[in-house]
């Protein structure tokens, strides 16, 4: 592979797929998605199809399991899953609140 | 065509922490559109939020091939890559897709595109519309809609927005749509059919901006919703000349069905100094877009 930084490679301008590439933007949050398994559907009934809150998710920070779980380091805190939840399993709670 | 959201692909190639705004609905737009493209795609991206996405050089923040562009050269780009890859012999498996701003399409970009589409070269053109220049702090674009704040047009714009779709109509290709980031299954099913199909491919996507029309993050979903309730925005496809009517919009043919547009206008900070009659103005607006619209069908 063409490492970019190293002065003897060709070429001048590659980029390579990193996650994080603008840090952990967890730290942007002031809400934060908690999922309440008593309530959402993938838990309380193992046949239900569901992933709403996984799709609807800009980043991609929700996982596609069972039930749903958000990665912290990188969630925004914007709110959309709460708000596409259709069982409301999920509550945007401040960050300074206990978990 | 998929239906349900776990039908959709499970692997990500958007990774996450992108430099992208919380709440943005391109990114959820585009996160949806490269499952649908696939790993064996080159992007081709002039200056816009996407390539604020993108990320700052050696990083990028997805696993597809990306090609950073100027700003008016989307489509002259993509044509390039294209005849690249007809010379390698390539071009059946891999697909090109310029993706640029609602500025670098109807605005800056629209020299390169109608000559891409005259040429009916091979390739996918996807406009995510965010109706101003966002990237750049919100200025005023072919796009912005009647009476939207932007900071060049500080008592709300004159002109009421430019129908891209319509003029590439007339280029006579082969694949148009409209679709909304709200509808992440719709854009899926888009964008894999527009796969399908060999020539230029356009597809219009509605993509709602929380900084830049002025709404709390979590409303992305529902003010695009909104955008397709109220009629402001129909989502359809138009194969070979042909218009069908989306089934998210069907409804919204029949008048007494579609919102009044003061529900999606007074929830957003960019029309708040809007009059009614304004609205009227609007409304009317709208009302003659379905007319067109129902006599194409």
């Amino acid at each position: 592979m063409v490492n970019s930084r190293d002065p003897k490679s060709t070429i001048a301008a590659v980029q390579h797929p990193t996650v994080g590439e603008a840090g952990k933007t967890g730290t942007w949050r002031t809400f934060r998605p908690v999922i309440d398994e008593n309530k959402c559907i993938l838990v309380t009934s193992p046949k239900a199809r569901c992933h709403t809150c996984w799709m609807f998710c800009p980043e991609g920070n929700i996982s596609k399991t069972r039930p749903p779980r958000v990665n912290y380091d990188y969630c925004k805190g914007c709110g959309i899953c709460a708000q596409s939840c259709p069982h409301d399993a999920i509550a945007m709670r401040k960050e300074e609140d206990e978990p | 065509m998929i239906t349900r959201p776990d039908d959709l692909p499970e692997e990500e190639l958007l990774l996450s922490g992108t430099r992208s705004c919380a709440g943005c609905s391109m990114s959820l737009m585009y996160r949806t559109a490269i499952k649908a493209l696939g790993k064996n795609t080159i992007i081709t991206v002039p200056a816009s939020c996407l390539t604020v996405l993108h990320g700052l050089y050696h990083k990028q923040s997805v696993l597809v091939n990306v090609i950073h562009t100027t700003f008016e050269t989307t489509a002259a780009s993509a044509s390039g890559i294209v005849a690249a890859l007809e010379a390698l012999g390539l071009d059946e498996k891999i697909t090109v897709v310029g993706f640029a701003g609602d500025g670098g399409t109807s605005d800056i970009g629209i020299q390169g595109l109608s000559g891409a589409a005259e040429r009916n070269t091979n390739f996918i053109y996807a406009c995510y519309d965010n109706e101003m220049y966002s990237n750049t702090g919100t200025q005023r674009s072919g796009q912005t809609p009647y009476m939207a704040y932007t900071t060049t047009t500080p008592h709300g714009k004159l002109e009421h927005k430019k129908n891209i779709p319509m003029i590439m109509l007339a280029h006579n290709i082969p694949y148009i749509a409209t679709t909304c980031a709200s509808y992440p299954l719709d854009v899926f099913n888009k964008f894999t059919r527009a796969k399908q199909f060999k020539g230029t491919r356009y597809i219009h996507v509605l993509a709602p901006c929380p900084p830049g029309w002025g709404y709390p993050t979590h409303e992305s979903i529902e003010i695009g919703k909104l955008a397709v309730r109220t009629g402001i925005f129909p989502l359809y496809e138009i194969i070979d000349g042909k218009m069908f009517l989306s089934k998210e919009s069907e409804p919204y043919l029949d008048p007494r069905k579609r919102l009044p547009v003061a529900d999606y206008l007074k929830k957003q900070g960019r029309f708040k100094h809007i009059t009614q009659q304004h609205i009227d103005t609007y409304q009317e607006y709208v009302n003659g877009q379905w007319d067109f619209i129902s006599k194409m069908l």
